[in-house]
């Protein structure tokens, strides 16, 4: 089945977009930090935000593959959706990068060649001796591998999916596994290594060995939200009849568990520093829990608490309203996270969750839904001829 | 007795619909799909475990505010508070697992107890084949007075089984 773009929805991401334009605009007209830095850091925030929800679900979609899921077939084409927006957030965590590259703003401290230079006022010896790693040459070589390996991944993968709905050949799916297990050893080390470059460098002179897992557990939690809420959506509007009570459990039991599992990781990463109290370490949780003390345990509860209180039993996991609500809240509860990982390491205490944000995430919402339900637009909403397709259909928990 | 499970899930349906009443279903892995089918209960299990957890929450906190807090007041971290809240991060890593612990054996001993499978209990089921490749459908007269025994053994031989055995059951 097709699915078709309502001409409603179309004009309400447009209005999303619109209120999305006014921010950008309005946000660097009257932002009056120095190099509109607050600015930057709100663009960058919902950009990255953005595309982590592409990665996740690339990631989900490819291990589809690894682990020869039946159960997911019919949500295949929503995660290749998903996938889709790669490329547009990804120009915008570029243009960021590009900016820093050449000194338009400060997200990066370390981009700025005063910190290396020993004789110069502005020299700092802990991010010197981390020269070999963080230098730009090298980070843009970083950043382009990959966002290249990404990118082919992504589209070759769509290719081959294309081609399987015209000519039903088991080689294509062979294919497809063999190349899965290839991609999953390089997003493992990948989807760490681009937390890092892109956000620990930020709080340049901190590190944490977990962030990388973090940061992805993030990711794929709420790519996760995304196809549940997506899956809900369209069969809300009959598009996907064959969608039933179980397979609707399982979107909403990984996004429990995943919710768990990020939670996990945050929770590693506070404990560890916390129990040894080294200043170098604690420097990153001090500045968030005196400045940014509300959000960052709001988020932390909301993150954690809601998704287990209210998705532990099995009927709200197969109840549509109950999981629209609860995703939506962890849906911004993701956001706030992605917020509290940049802006605190840009401004330090001054920044608050402000207006700009909102409409930005707003307008970079509208921008996505619009990219997703474009692209769902172009293939059959259930993959014709997927090997396990009758198998999943029958999906009974 | 069947050899297929679907066989045996279609045979329950049709004798669901003529009013008869299946006592139970032995097979040697779960059918899915035939428990409300056959009548049996949705589980209270998740509601036991939930229980033991939060038991688990409950001893592991108690346990560590008495030895860390109370009777031996430690130092924990470099952090002389002598509080379990101002300490609570360095107590949740126990706590959870005492938890999956309480919770998982917990459940684990339930399940064998109420089915009666603890090591070492005599097994209730008919016939071992049953642990093998076939399927095993009880229907007592006792449940079912309006049929007559061989009513019921005609009504079942229609449904694709491969054997029926008739017995006296005491109590």
């Amino acid at each position: 089945m097709e699915f078709s773009f309502s001409n409603k929805a179309k004009s309400l991401t447009f209005i999303l977009m619109a209120i999305g334009l006014i921010s950008i605009i309005g946000g660097y007209a009257m932002d009056s930090s120095d190099h509109h830095n607050r600015f930057w850091s709100a663009l960058y925030v919902n950009g990255l935000f953005f595309t982590f929800v592409s990665f996740g679900a690339l990631f989900f979609y490819i291990l589809q593959y690894a682990t020869e899921s039946a159960y997911s077939v019919l949500f295949k084409r929503i995660f290749e959706g998903i996938v889709t927006f790669m490329p547009v957030g990804l120009v915008v965590v570029l243009l960021v990068h590009l900016v820093g590259t050449f000194h338009g703003h400060h997200i990066f401290h370390w981009m700025d060649p005063e910190v290396f230079d020993e004789s110069s006022p502005h020299y700092d010896a802990i991010i010197a001796n981390k020269a070999a790693y963080l230098n730009i040459p090298f980070f843009w070589v970083r950043t382009l591998v990959y966002i290249g390996v990404f990118m082919i991944f992504a589209i070759t993968f769509r290719k081959r999916s294309l081609l399987e709905d015209k000519q039903p050949d088991i080689a294509i799916h062979k294919k497809n596994y063999v190349r899965s297990g290839l991609f999953l050893v390089f997003f493992a080390v990948f989807s760490s290594t681009l937390a890092w470059d892109w956000l620990m460098s930020i709080d340049t002179h901190w590190f944490s060995t977990l962030y990388g897992w973090y940061v992805f557990s993030g990711m794929w939690c709420t790519a996760m939200i995304v196809g549940l809420v997506m899956a809900l959506y369209l069969k809300a509007k009959g598009y996907l009849p064959q969608v039933n009570s179980s397979h609707i459990h399982d979107l909403g039991k990984w996004v429990f568990a995943l919710s768990f599992l990020w939670s996990y990781l945050w929770f590693s990463q506070f404990m560890l520093i916390w129990y040894s109290n080294i200043p170098e370490e604690v420097t990153y949780y001090i500045t968030r829990i005196e400045h940014y003390r509300v959000p960052f345990f709001t988020m932390f509860v909301v993150n954690f608490v809601v998704p287990m209180i209210l998705l532990m039993s099995r009927d709200a996991k197969r109840n549509p309203t109950f999981l629209i609500g609860v995703a939506t809240i962890i849906f911004i509860g993701h956001w706030v996270d992605v917020w509290l990982l940049v802006t605190p390491g840009v401004m330090g205490a001054g920044a608050h969750l402000g207006l700009m944000d909102v409409g930005m995430f707003l307008g970079f919402l509208g921008a996505f839904v619009f990219v997703v339900l474009n692209s769902l637009t172009k293939a059959p909403l259930v993959p014709v001829n997927h090997p396990y397709l009758e198998e999943g259909v029958h999906h009974s928990i | 007795m069947y050899d297929d499970d679907h066989t045996l899930m279609e045979a329950a349906k049709k004798l669901r619909d003529l009013g008869i009443k299946v006592k139970t279903v032995y097979s040697p892995f779960p059918i899915h799909g035939i428990d409300p089918i056959i009548g049996v209960k949705r589980t209270r299990m998740a509601i036991v475990s939930f229980m033991f957890g939060i038991t688990g929450t409950s001893l592991a906190l108690l346990g560590m505010w008495y030895f860390m807090i109370h009777d031996w007041p430690m130092n924990i971290g470099g952090k002389p508070s002598f509080s379990l809240i101002e300490n609570l991060p360095a107590f949740i890593p126990v706590t959870f697992e005492f938890t999956v612990l309480c919770a998982a054996h917990g459940m684990a001993i339930t399940y064998l107890l109420r089915n009666g499978t603890l090591p070492g209990m005599p097994a209730s089921n008919p016939d071992p084949r049953t642990t093998d490749d076939k399927f095993v459908m009880e229907v007592h007269t006792s449940d079912n007075h309006g049929h007559s025994g061989d009513e019921l053994k005609d009504i079942l031989k229609d449904s694709g089984i491969i054997e029926i055995s008739e017995r006296e059951i005491e109590s």
